[in-house]
């Protein structure tokens, strides 16, 4: 990797080359500016997670570099994917996998989608249904699974097809705290094996930073990027040793000191 | 060999048994009450029959107008025997099964597709309100105007009742769908023919179970009446003459085949229903 970006060879990016990149981005709903001018670029293989106040305009953010929400003016670029491979997968808030589905069709969804090669299906669902402990639990049907359960088929569906980039929209919002632990370790776990560019969105700052190697942090309405800050915990991470890390409250502390602000003003 | 099936199916029989009765007593007893359930909803109809034949046989009601099943029965038999009886059904079916799809089939997709598209929607909605309140039966007359006295007029009274309720089924179906669903399908970049396949029609499958049973019953309705007034055959036609000739007890197997064919036909929906969404966590 590191003397494949030193050679011209166009099939092997340069380590950190960057993947999304965002310009002047603009977004608003009728009068209300929901984004205004953000820019930023977010290197390949990061973990990049945005926090801000809730309708700060993160989601709309997230969904307009998922193709779900036309941007009013601004630039928004994610560098091609190699072929064969989808440029992004979407992890959504809150129930949505397909209940008339079964876990296994649920994982395939992406895969088929595209037309994928059975065999890749097949491979590929498998894989991802074992990693994300699934595999007992292929033919059964949502309702059957608990909510821990069902996120965990939502993150399957995404990592199964394969992306370059990964978007998730607070996808443990919903879990009680125990599940959301073990599934932000499960996700760490995931993500080392094959360091796929992730934006997460969240609005809890302890999990922004026991995630993430970069923090965006956003103003209240309207949406504008307040600072970025480098999250420099060594990985691979262990969810809860980490807390006991100083440098870990002291991040947790410096985030809180840039949100407050923030919180406050879109209370008011 | 097979001797030896015999024991190894018993065995696997046995290991089933124990995985079910051990987890949990609330499934066991939801079992038995849904068993429960159908048994009852088997035994009414008989009790009913039973009842009429005493107060018939003891003379509680004058057998010249409701004569006893027995009667009835000995009819039945007799019409069954001629061939009478499964020409006049088995043409009756055969209408209602070609009007179920002839109706059904356009019904399923403009309703799906009234759900999806919002300008078509717009479009198609008033047309099918306004149209809607018109009882379907006062129509007949200027379907046999139009289709003449033929098989044609018959299946499409049965196409036009059970186009409305599966299409306004349909539609509320599709858009009681969550949109996120719709949100997974543009990020996976389904095609619109993937939408309607894998999150349309499935998601609004509930609703358009429900068009189905109610399309179902008007469409007997519907064949009946529109056998009475232009058919030499069917169960309608069957009733009819036999009002004609007077043929009470004759006029009550027909009534009797109408009731038998509604009951088993939503019997059946109930089965399909069942298997349809069986995705859903139990009420």
């Amino acid at each position: 990797m590191e003397s494949g970006s030193l050679t011209a060879d166009p099939t092997t990016r340069p380590a950190r080359a960057t993947k999304i990149s965002i310009r002047h981005l603009v977004k608003r709903f009728g009068p209300l500016r929901a984004i205004d001018d953000v820019s930023l670029d977010i290197a390949e293989g990061s973990f990049f997670m945005i926090v801000g106040p809730s309708g700060c305009g993160k989601t709309t953010l997230l969904r307009i570099l998922g193709g779900l929400e036309s941007v009013t003016s601004g630039e928004v670029e994610i560098a091609k994917p190699a072929r064969g491979r989808p440029q992004y997968s979407m992890v959504f808030q809150g129930e949505s996998i397909f209940p008339w589905m079964t876990v296994w069709d649920n994982a395939a969804y992406g895969l088929r989608m595209r037309r994928a090669p059975k065999q890749e299906i097949q491979d590929s669902v498998s894989t991802w249904l074992e990693r994300t402990g699934l595999s007992k639990y292929a033919h059964l049907y949502p309702h059957q699974l608990s909510g821990g359960m069902r996120q965990r088929v939502s993150i399957a569906r995404a990592f199964a097809n394969n992306p370059e980039v990964l978007l998730m929209d607070e996808p443990f919002s919903a879990l009680d705290e125990q599940n959301k632990t073990i599934l932000q370790q499960e996700l760490l776990r995931i993500w080392e094996g094959d360091k796929k560019t992730v934006v997460f969105i969240t609005h809890s700052v302890d999990e922004a930073v026991t995630l993430g190697d970069k923090i965006m942090v956003m103003t209240a309405s309207p949406g504008r990027m307040k600072t970025i800050i480098d999250v420099p915990l060594d990985r691979p991470r262990n969810v809860l040793e980490l807390r006991t890390d100083p440098r870990y409250g002291e991040i947790v502390y410096s985030i809180w000191g840039q949100l407050k602000d923030e919180v406050e003003r879109a209370r008011r | 060999m097979c001797a030896w099936r015999v024991g190894s199916m018993s065995a696997a029989g046995l290991t089933a048994k124990d995985a079910t009765a051990e987890p949990d007593i609330g499934e066991t007893r939801r079992l038995r009450a849904r068993r429960r359930d159908r048994i009852i909803s088997i035994a009414s109809p008989i009790g009913l029959v039973l009842a009429w034949e005493a107060a018939a046989q003891l003379h509680f009601i004058d057998t010249r107008f409701f004569p006893a099943p027995s009667a009835i029965f000995a009819v039945l038999f007799r019409m069954a025997a001629s061939g009478e009886l499964s020409e006049n059904v088995l043409i009756s079916l055969q209408r209602l099964a070609l009007g179920f799809l002839l109706g059904g089939i356009p019904a399923l997709v403009i309703g799906i597709v009234m759900g999806i598209s919002r300008p078509l929607r717009a479009l198609v909605d008033p047309l099918i309100s306004a149209t809607y309140p018109i009882p379907k039966s006062s129509i007949l007359p200027l379907i046999l105007l139009i289709f003449g006295l033929g098989e044609a007029s018959k299946i499409v009274m049965v196409a036009i009742g059970v186009f409305y309720p599966i299409a306004i089924n349909a539609t509320a179906g599709v858009l009681q769908i969550s949109p996120v669903y719709l949100d997974v399908g543009k990020s996976f970049k389904a095609s619109r023919w993937d939408t309607f396949r894998t999150i349309a029609l499935p998601g609004a499958l509930p609703f358009i179970m429900t068009g189905v049973k109610l399309g179902a019953g008007l469409a007997l309705i519907l064949i009946a009446v529109a056998e009475m007034v232009g058919a030499k055959s069917g169960i309608g036609f069957m009733i009819w003459s036999a009002w004609e000739t007077f043929a009470v007890a004759k006029m009550y197997v027909g009534l009797f085949v109408i009731a038998i064919i509604g009951f088993v036909l939503s019997l059946l929906l109930n089965e399909l229903e069942r298997w349809v969404i069986r995705w859903k966590a139990e009420a």
